[in-house]
């Protein structure tokens, strides 16, 4: 199941040192997912993704339950106690249980994905995820066929997250996937960064990434992932119904209420940083258009 | 008396102290913004910083007139120069927004007419200026008993300053509603300011 979405240039690739540096760049636009094309340089005419750094993708992070400010997490999620960790998966599934973060570590085949990430606050980032999945760990528990949607649900931990102490969200915090987009290829868990441990502020042990969606639906931190055949509550749907919809697919036709969802801001130009135009599915849509076949995505935003 | 102390102190302060101190900080802002010391997404935090010091220092300019009548510090002297480095704070705040945040003359006014916060904050911007323009003696002396009335505009700026930045919150966030209580609060430290002409102060102690 692992290996079923290539990026360009991976790890795999044995690469003189000038190519090397060209592994943190992968092309735009990858054809052929699923036909069994080999994407080439050749297949990606266009723009090339250059990773964030570091730092930027690790001191500047949304995660509410350590505070609303950008650098409140880096600041606060130290105390986040992720060891040991496991994983509840329960609902519609054959092997109901707790998941042990290890073992669950032990069966899965964790690869690279360097992905873009867009925030619905318009701005964006490039981040090279470690990660396996989501479809692999499903596969675990054995979903059963009547299940149409999965829940996520972020831990809850007061004593380790001084941003509960504020009602911003109905708290844990959770989200949901149509099961579709949970076996989509593109749909991993991320473990790591730059090939590190994923840190506590971006989402640590294992946070979801779903690349073409806004960024507030790769939830952090899971705790317990729901197989059912309703569709999930989701924290921002909750609070803002009107702003976030059950779907969240970036879109730059359809605006967010408050603010136009037409460009973004890749964060690290500095103070003159130029705006450029969001793809539609971020970029992924010839990856995922056609599991919204027939949707009008103005009205499943 | 610590306030006897205060009013003597304030006394050998010169006005244009404060003046300095917020081109200064303006400066330094930028400078930090230029050199990373506003993190990874400067231009977002330069925006932030600089609107959230102008609504503080419009609160504080609020705040002066019932810090005399209930405290009795009077700080009176320094009303003007509060309220015009406001909008110095906030011009700048306008104009980081145009130029390095949304750059694109289509958006900027697609913004200001479709997006509410926008509007109230540009309403208010523009609200601004008729005060900054009529902030010298020689206007005051020239309107008259007009001035004070034409002043009272602040209350309004205030509010919409306070609405416009709890109308950009995501979620239900304590920061932005302190500031609309605070201003609430301050505006209710002034009774019957609907009031026609006359000099207002007087009429407050009258009543």
């Amino acid at each position: 199941m692992a290996y079923r979405w290539k990026n360009d240039l991976t790890a795999q690739d044995v690469t003189p040192y000038d190519a090397f540096l060209n592994r943190r760049q992968i092309m735009a636009g990858i054809a052929g997912l699923g036909l069994g094309t080999i994407a080439g340089p050749l297949a990606a005419a266009g723009d090339e993704l250059e990773p964030n750094s570091w730092e930027e993708i690790t001191s500047y992070n949304n995660f509410y339950e350590f505070g609303t400010g950008k650098e409140d997490p880096a600041e606060n999620a130290g105390a986040l106690t992720i060891s040991p960790w496991s994983v509840k998966i329960d609902g519609m599934v054959d092997r109901p249980g707790d998941y042990d973060f290890n073992d669950i570590m032990s069966k899965m085949t964790v690869e690279e994905r360097i992905y873009r990430f867009r925030c619905v606050e318009a701005w964006s980032m490039v981040i090279p995820w470690n990660g396996f999945e989501l479809a692999d760990l499903l596969d675990l528990a054995g979903v059963q066929s009547g299940a149409k949607y999965v829940g996520f649900e972020t831990a809850l931990r007061p004593s380790e997250m001084p941003g509960l102490k504020y009602p911003v969200l109905d708290w844990p915090y959770v989200e949901g996937l149509r099961l579709d987009e949970a076996l989509h290829p593109l749909t991993i868990m991320a473990t790591g960064i730059y090939d590190k441990r994923i840190p506590r502020q971006n989402g640590a042990p294992l946070r979801l990434v779903v690349p073409w969606k806004y960024g507030y639906k790769s939830i952090k931190s899971v705790v317990r992932i729901t197989l059912t055949d309703k569709q999930p509550v989701t924290s921002w749907n909750q609070v803002g119904p009107r702003e976030y919809g059950f779907y969240s697919n970036v879109n730059p036709q359809v605006s967010h209420p408050r603010w136009s969802q037409a460009s973004e801001r890749k964060i690290g130009g500095g103070l003159f940083a130029r705006r450029t135009p969001t793809l539609m599915f971020n970029g992924y849509e010839d990856d995922v258009a056609e599991l919204y076949s027939g949707m009008d995505l103005a009205k499943h935003f | 008396m610590i306030v006897d102390r205060l009013n003597t102190a304030q006394r050998r302060i010169p006005a244009w102290t404060i003046y300095g101190l917020g081109l200064a900080h303006i400066v330094w802002l930028f400078w930090l913004g230029l050199s990373g010391g506003l993190g990874v997404e400067p231009i977002s935090a330069l925006e932030h910083m600089l609107g959230e010091t102008g609504l503080k220092l419009l609160l504080v300019g609020l705040a002066i007139t019932p810090l005399r009548r209930f405290a009795g510090i009077n700080l009176i002297r320094f009303r003007r120069a509060v309220g015009l480095t406001a909008f110095v704070y906030i011009t700048v705040h306008l104009l980081v927004w145009l130029f390095l945040d949304v750059q694109m003359l289509g958006e900027i006014w697609m913004a200001i007419v479709k997006r509410p916060y926008i509007t109230i904050g540009m309403v208010g911007f523009l609200l601004m200026i008729p005060l900054a323009v009529t902030s010298n003696n020689l206007s005051l002396r020239k309107l008259g008993p007009g001035w004070r009335r034409l002043h009272r505009l602040t209350y309004i700026v205030v509010l919409l300053g306070a609405l416009h930045f709890v109308m950009l919150a995501k979620g239900f966030q304590i920061e932005p509603l302190a500031y609309l209580v605070a201003a609430l609060g301050l505006l209710a430290t002034r009774p019957k300011w609907r009031g026609r002409s006359g000099p207002g102060l007087s009429r407050v102690s009258r009543g």
